[in-house]
């Protein structure tokens, strides 16, 4: 039995009709006003942290002794390097030094910002590397697995403070201890990512195709990861950041000389019930920063990866 | 109960959101369900079937919204009654199933408490006789048991099992008007037609009025009284069962019935003397389940399958979910390892040789999935996903795309579409790219694993036909893999009969299809709906 | 169902073991004598050998490791340097306040963070829904001590209702004892409300998209009955999850949290520890924090069996 001609009736066979999504994801995640938001905000705040020398700052470690505790818009004396004594005025008021808080608070956006990436950057690096091993070397996964568990058990901060304690605070060190709590979430992700990918048909179909395990580890799985980790990353900024101001605030964190967000909250705080200033506007840009990171991500993950919501 | 007819739709429209294909989900949509009737409304996925069937329980979804027209419950317009009013009207006046019974109930509520919550909020029985209620309408649909039916959950049954219950819930309270959603579609054969019974059954005792949505012909001509054919939102044919089926009127009707396939098998000359490309010899595999806890329980999925294709000829492997044959198929492509049993490609033994030595096999022997969607990575051009493969064995990148074009010309699709991405072509065009892919490879077996399974009627017959070109012009070997009887009568010259792993009926379709021997066959047969029934041929 | 219970229950073991390996580690990493470390500050070299000797530090160290699990196993956490007292001895004496502080606050954001998240789920898309997202995000973005200081400043400086700081003991009056809890009790809470909010709405939305809801709706059931009985019923399990590891930001805001209003509860203990480089308190919080944290979680997963039938049969 012969089939009916049937090129006949192609034109009113149901997919003739219907219109193929054309829009790419790319293009989806452009127009998502979360991710613009949170973009625009970051490139402001980036801008400003480059910017800093040029936005009507001073060294953010002068001082004066008889600029202490002013109020936010006075105008006051501070000593340069070379010891010269110029007027300036302190938009945000001064510490218990007579430091600058405005100062301070400009180049604290970029100490804030390195650490935040850096510990992102690290965490995935790692947590890829470990959730590809995972999933591919079976026989090694059981027991990553365990330590990766081992690892969570222990809330972030404990780590962190405990790592930063026995190795006393630099700039690495800081952000390898933000980075270290995050890794087995980002090795579980990379993992379960491994295993869905590997279950796929189209990866069935390289295999029949006769695809290299290499060739098909880069060609289908990593790509297919990007989307997930970029968002992971993204929250493990925004996470970065406050964990650092955090540190910096106990006085774990950055040595007191390099201006950071936390350090400022932490110098500031005995006297915050005279001098709110000290606390509040550190404060506020430290809100508003990872603020901006959390929407961005957020953006990213509904149009990028709807699915991730689910994971915890 | 007066003598109208339960439901009158009448110039129904239902409009969708701004931005799809089209302005309305449905378009003026008129018809009638009577007492005692069974209306199938039939269409192909995206006609607006489901959509009408949601506007008159009043579910639509919030971004859809009735913009015109009436459906009358009874004389009530349902479009226009209030929340309240629906919901005193749900289950008591008019009821519906769904097309997946495993999600369709609550995992964490017992069966008998979701029955009960239909009488709870409908009638103001005390608890004694709402419990006989439901223990007699269990009864009723055949359940066995019905005391252990009340305490178990859903996820201790089976599909048949909470398809039962469905069907029970909603008519416990014996509805004017039962809307029937898809509710074989998601079952094996033999339990479709055990429900396809009951629901006629129930139907001419109560005298409830059926609108029975489905996709497959077969069941169509099983059980309507009358047939509404409907196509991307408009009604275009209604009418008496036979008439529509047997004498169609519109072009869309005449095709659609024309793409059923018909379940004689067709005779074509088998050349036996042709060369064996695939041989399988006691060919199993076992899944072993080791856990820490419990016994270890071994799950045979194939067993003792021993199958020959010859070339130029098509062997088809059919049976429900579970029989193991996509399972052999996985096999013979090593994609899974067989545990025990000899595969041989040409004389070649394969069923024992390592990754590595496989790959000179891999281009011989190659397949095409069941889901369109997923066959093709998302992020890679369609061209690339058909020059993998000879990459892959060195065929240098010109000629890889020169290829590819000729390829693309071959599955009648445009060459010059090489650039663009899945998602940007349909399921049926999908699928062709999937084909062309495995035949970038010049393989001498072609596997074809449910791959028109999950495609519309229409769209599944211009895939059948190519392939029947491509197995003429390559003279290839292909393994079928199917469910559909229609679809292995129409194009396999052999059929193996697949149950729990094993093969139990294995000969030429003729012989298979028209003197089924083994009992499972028999009953297989037997249960396909529709199989009397001469369709119109186009 | 039993086999579930007892898998759960052995999984736990080799967690803590790890646990005790990683807190075992993280000392021996330090760059330095570790007994100096041990010894603190103002130890002597007799002192510091006498270390040593009982540390067994000229040991392989996978003796050492044994004799400190030895310790371990018999409740032995070490002595404190800073404080000059036995480590469980200090845990004893200032695990009531970080209790109290942790309760209040799990059941201030249950209660809170729960009916909001079904609310949203509900009404997704409103007003109501965005607002709750966008406070959620906020109770993420803005640090816990940042938090307690806009509270401070607000509550007690500017109104006057709260104590600003310090911690009254139960047994000196309940009144007083919940006055100076609540401030700090509503400022952990926001975080975890966030939280809980957000996965409560996330869960809640994924139930009412799928099947069983659509038939609970065309049974014609009340809303209500098919927002708790049917959504939030199939939700709970997530729900409950996301509460037991969001237990781990409850210790790290508890630390925090404890620094600003000067409770004198185990998060306190923890920042002086650090910053008087005190490792045997260091290292005996972190395991007792640990281990509350894999219990709390185990109970977690136990309930499971109650919330889901799947489990039990």
């Amino acid at each position: 039995m012969s089939l009916p001609d049937l090129k006949h009736y192609e034109a009113l066979s149901v997919e003739a009709g219907s219109v193929v999504r054309q829009e790419s994801a790319w293009q989806r995640v452009r127009g998502n006003g979360a991710v613009r938001f949170g973009a625009v905000a970051l490139a402001v705040l980036l801008a400003v942290a480059f910017a800093a020398p040029w936005l009507g700052t001073v060294d953010p470690s002068l001082f004066d002794a008889g600029s202490r505790d002013l109020l936010p818009g006075a105008s006051g004396e501070i000593t340069t390097l070379e010891g010269e004594t110029i007027r300036h005025t302190f938009l945000m008021g001064s510490d218990s030094y007579g430091r600058d808080i405005y100062s301070r608070v400009i180049y604290g956006t970029r100490v804030s910002l390195a650490v935040g990436t850096c510990a992102a950057l690290v965490a995935l690096a790692f947590g890829i590397a470990l959730g590809l091993t995972s999933g591919y070397l079976r026989w090694l996964d059981g027991v990553l697995m365990r330590i990766m568990d081992g690892v969570m058990a222990i809330p972030a901060i404990l780590i962190a403070i405990a790592l930063v304690a026995a190795w006393r605070g630099s700039l690495p060190t800081v952000i390898i201890a933000i980075a270290v709590p995050e890794i087995p979430r980002v090795t579980r992700l990379v993992r379960s990512l491994v295993l869905t990918i590997r279950e796929e048909p189209y990866v069935e179909a390289a295999l029949a195709l006769g695809t290299p395990t290499w060739k098909i580890m880069l060609s289908h799985i990593l790509p297919n990861t990007v989307a997930p980790l970029v968002v992971q990353g993204t929250f493990i900024c925004a996470s970065g950041i406050l964990v650092e101001a955090i540190l910096s605030f106990l006085g774990v964190g950055l040595p007191p000389d390099i201006p950071t967000w936390g350090n400022i909250m932490a110098e500031g705080r005995v006297q915050f019930i005279e001098f709110p200033h000290n606390v509040f506007f550190p404060g506020i840009f430290l809100a508003v920063t990872v603020l901006a990171v959390n929407i961005l991500g957020d953006g990213l993950r509904d149009t990028l990866d709807p699915k991730m919501a689910k994971r915890v | 109960m007066t003598g109208g007819p339960v439901l009158e739709v009448r110039n129904l429209s239902i409009a969708l959101p701004p931005g799809g294909d089209r302005k309305e989900a449905a378009a003026q949509v008129s018809f009638r369900v009577g007492r005692g009737e069974i209306v199938c409304l039939v269409g192909e996925s995206g006609s607006g079937k489901s959509v009408i069937a949601q506007g008159i329980m009043g579910l639509l979804p919030r971004t859809l919204g009735v913009t015109g027209g009436a459906a009358l419950l009874e004389g009530e317009d349902t479009t226009r009654a209030s929340p309240e009013r629906l919901r005193q009207l749900r289950a008591t006046r008019m009821s519906m199933i769904f097309q997946e019974p495993m999600t369709a109930l609550n995992p964490v509520m017992s069966c008998g408490q979701q029955l009960d919550e239909v009488l709870v909020y409908h009638t103001s029985l005390p608890e004694a006789e709402r419990r006989a209620k439901i223990l007699a309408i269990l009864r009723e649909v055949m359940l066995p048991d019905p005391e252990r039916m009340v305490a178990s959950y859903p996820h201790q049954l089976s599909g048949g099992q909470r398809q039962r219950i469905m069907i029970a819930m909603a008519l416990v309270l014996e509805p004017a008007l039962l809307i029937a959603d898809e509710p074989t579609t998601a079952l094996d054969v033999t339990t479709q037609a055990q429900i396809l019974k009951l629901i006629a059954e129930l139907q001419a005792r109560h005298g409830t009025g059926v609108l029975f949505i489905t996709h497959d012909f077969g069941v169509v001509a099983e059980i309507a009284h009358r047939v509404a054919v409907l196509r991307l939102g408009q009604l275009v044919e209604l009418g008496a069962r036979d008439e529509v089926l047997k004498r169609p009127r519109h072009d869309y009707t005449r095709m659609l019935i024309g793409s059923v396939p018909r379940l004689e098998p067709h005779v074509r000359a088998a050349d036996a003397t042709a060369p064996v490309v695939l041989e399988t010899q006691q060919l199993c595999k076992t899944y072993v389940d080791r856990s820490w806890f419990g016994k270890r329980r071994d799950v045979v999925a194939a067993r003792d399958v021993n199958l020959s294709v010859r070339r130029g000829q098509t062997l088809g492997i059919v049976g429900e979910s579970g029989s193991g044959k996509s399972t052999v198929a996985r096999c013979i492509v090593r994609l899974i390892d067989p545990s025990a049993g000899q595969i041989r490609v040409h004389g070649e033994e394969i069923a024992r040789k390592g990754r590595r030595e496989l790959k000179s096999f891999r281009r011989r022997v190659q397949i095409v999935f069941q889901d369109p969607y997923r066959s093709l990575n998302p992020r890679r051009t369609v061209g690339e996903a058909i020059m993998e493969g000879p990459l892959n064995y060195g065929v240098a990148r010109l000629e890889a795309h020169e290829r590819a074009r000729r390829l693309m010309a071959l599955v009648r699709m445009d060459p010059g579409a090489l650039e663009r991405y899945p998602h940007q072509f349909s399921g049926g065009q999908r699928q062709r790219i999937c084909i062309a892919r495995a035949l970038a490879m010049e393989p001498e077996l072609l596997i074809a694993d449910e791959a028109v399974s999950a495609l519309d009627v229409s769209v599944q017959a211009q895939v059948l036909q190519l392939l029947e070109e491509i197995r003429t012009r390559f003279n290839l070997a292909m393994l079928f893999i199917t469910h559909d009887l229609r679809v292995a009568a129409q194009i396999c010259d052999h059929v193996a009969v697949m149950s729990q792993g094993g093969v139990v009926e294995y000969g030429p379709a003729e012989e298979v299809f028209l003197r089924p021997r083994h009992e499972y066959t028999r009953a297989l047969f037997a249960a396909a709906p529709g199989r009397d029934f001469a369709f119109a041929s186009a | 169902m039993y086999a579930f219970l007892a898998r759960r229950l052995l999984a736990t073991i080799p967690v803590l073991a790890i646990v005790a390996v990683l807190v075992f580690l993280m000392l021996r990493l330090t760059p330095g004598d570790p007994a100096a470390i041990l010894a603190g500050d103002a130890a002597n070299t007799e002192q510091i050998a006498q270390i040593r000797a009982g540390l067994g530090l000229d040991r392989p160290i996978v003796v050492q490791f044994g004799i400190w699990a030895g310790k371990l196993l018999s409740g032995d956490l070490g002595e404190s340097f800073y404080y000059k007292q036995q480590v469980t001895a200090l845990i004893a004496q200032r695990i009531e306040p970080t209790l109290s502080l942790a309760a209040l606050t799990i059941v201030i954001a249950v209660l809170v963070s729960v009916p909001l998240g079904v609310l949203a789920a509900w009404r997704f898309g409103s007003a109501f829904d965005r607002l709750l997202m966008g406070f959620s995000v906020m109770g993420f973005s803005v640090p816990v001590f940042v938090l307690a200081y806009i509270l401070i400043w607000l509550v007690s400086l500017k109104l006057g209702w709260l104590p600003v700081q310090g911690y009254q003991r139960l047994a000196d009056g309940f009144w007083p004892y919940l006055r100076h809890l609540l401030l700090p009790s509503i400022t952990l809470s926001i975080v975890y409300v966030a939280l809980i909010a957000r996965v409560t709405r996330a869960s809640v939305l994924e139930s009412l998209g799928e099947d069983y809801i659509r038939t609970a709706r065309a049974k014609g059931l009340p809303e209500a009955r098919v927002l708790v009985r049917h959504a939030l019923a199939n939700a709970a399990v997530p729900i409950v999850t996301v509460i037991g590891i969001g237990i781990a930001l409850l210790i790290g805001g508890v630390v925090v949290t404890e620094s600003v209003y000067a409770i004198p509860g185990l998060g306190r203990l923890t920042v002086d520890a650090v910053l008087a480089r005190d490792f045997p308190t260091i290292q005996g919080l972190i395991l007792f924090f640990s281990f509350v944290y894999v219990l709390i979680n185990l109970l977690v997963d136990l309930s499971y069996v109650l919330l889901d039938p799947r489990i039990r049969y």
